[in-house]
């Protein structure tokens, strides 16, 4: 399968701040959003399902702080009410809570990481399913256009229903 | 709803060419808003009324409630405005410009000026001949902000920089959004730019306004369809804004939606800029054929 867009390098940092408050650890985490502006996929969304992603695969666990929308404005020159936009659906959806002068962090509630013991056995039989679509004469081509018909029966209702 | 800049019937003529006729605009405040449209569409001429440069042949304009011509002075104390050729006096230094703004302006911040300037490292006692295009920017972007308004009109802000220092001001643009929420009116033919910062986009063609709306809510609700070629009316569900047919192939700009099939067609979204040229050119193509 293809790469999933919206990769994201995530580095998390142990702060020790003030250590005269003895047991205040401030956790800081840094992820950086990127900008695909030929997806047609509006940035609020992108930064949407970065987070997501990231939530998703364990680089962002809960407590974990986001970037405050001055950062990612300094790092991709994007409105800054975008980013605010995206934290707000985020936070609609349960990801994140927001604490007014503090930031954004993960909630505690959000989705857990993807269980390695769920996804290990879907990948594989991914796997063998490609394998046979290649065995069948299938290009790369023909295998992505085909799982995006079968992405779009599958999701369209979920998202009919949503929007 | 605060209101920003209104407009209704705008109406500009410079002897036979009509630069705006009938321009009905409604434009939020604290908003990023993306002015676009072909060369001679009236945005040039829309922003220059808004400062009160230009008297309209007809209609009507209100800026932050007030009419630019004839309540110019107390309008200019909360609007920023940086003219296309960003104006500087060629001769001035950056600290003889910066001191012009001081003098002229009743509201003006000059330590603010100042420390824009510096974090900027462009030297005080150069003169501005001496600046690159880039820098040049910033010192008439700092010109417009060191009155702290409430409204920046720009007009083609980064024509002409390389691509480094266009993201430069871009950010440093964005930065001033996430600090003092000023309103943001620019028009900008990198549309590219539009996206990645305005919230709010209008097209503007032949002098009248052919779509304002929510820049998201655009890219979400067109979609580009391409497959086989068929005849007589589309299937396609929602409004076709532009249709290209190749020998054996169509495709559509499409406000709506529409779902993939096993015939070929395929469905992806449209970006900003294959919209706005969607719409450009279906205007074009409705003159007699």
């Amino acid at each position: 399968m293809a790469v999933p867009r919206g990769q994201l390098t995530a580095a998390t940092a142990d702060l020790t701040a003030f250590p005269y408050f003895t047991s205040v650890v401030v956790k800081v985490a840094t992820i950086r959003f990127r900008l695909d502006q030929a997806s047609g996929v509006p940035t609020y969304l992108q930064l949407v399902q970065q987070t997501k992603h990231a939530v998703r695969y364990g680089m962002l666990r809960p407590g974990d702080r986001l970037p405050t929308a001055r950062e990612v404005v300094l790092d991709l020159a994007i409105n800054p009410n975008t980013v605010l936009k995206a934290y707000r659906e985020l936070e609609r959806e349960g990801f994140v809570y927001s604490r007014p002068g503090a930031g954004t962090f993960v909630a505690d509630d959000a989705p857990a990481p993807l269980a390695r013991s769920v996804h290990q056995p879907l990948r594989r039989s991914l796997d063998r399913w490609l394998a046979g679509a290649h065995a069948a004469g299938l290009d790369r081509e023909s295998v992505v256009a085909l799982i995006t018909l079968a992405l779009n029966d599958a999701f369209s209702e979920k998202e009919a229903a949503r929007a | 709803m605060n209101t920003v800049l209104e407009t209704s019937g705008l109406t500009k003529r410079y002897g036979r060419t009509d630069a705006l006729r009938g321009c009905d605009l409604l434009l939020a405040g604290g908003k990023v808003t993306g002015l676009v449209g072909p060369n001679g569409a009236g945005k040039t001429t829309l922003l220059q009324i808004a400062v009160g440069l230009h008297r309209p042949t007809a209609g009507r304009i209100r800026v932050l409630g007030l009419d630019p011509w004839r309540e110019g002075v107390a309008l200019l104390s909360r609007v920023g405005f940086v003219a296309q050729d960003r104006p500087l006096h060629p001769g001035f230094t950056v600290a003889e410009t910066l001191e012009i703004g001081r003098r002229l302006n009743p509201r003006w911040d000059h330590a603010y000026a100042l420390a824009r300037v510096k974090h900027f490292g462009l030297p005080l006692d150069r003169p501005v001949r001496s600046l690159s295009t880039g820098q040049r920017a910033q010192v008439a972007l700092t010109l417009a902000l060191g009155k702290r308004p409430e409204v920046l009109l720009l007009d083609e802000p980064v024509a002409n920089l390389d691509p480094v220092a266009r993201l430069e001001l871009l950010e440093e643009l964005m930065g001033v959004v996430a600090e003092d929420g000023p309103s943001v009116i620019l028009s900008s033919n990198v549309l590219a730019d539009v996206e990645r910062v305005c919230e709010h986009v209008v097209i503007l063609i032949d002098g009248r306004v052919r779509i304002s709306g929510d820049a998201d809510e655009l890219v979400r609700s067109h979609v580009l369809v391409s497959g086989p070629r068929r005849s007589g009316k589309d299937p396609a569900d929602g409004e076709v804004i532009e249709v290209r047919h190749a020998d054996r192939q169509t495709t559509l700009l499409l406000r709506g939606h529409a779902a993939p099939s096993e015939d070929g067609t395929e469905v992806r979204p449209a970006t900003l800029e294959e919209i706005v040229v969607g719409y450009l050119r279906s205007e074009r193509e409705e003159v007699p054929q």
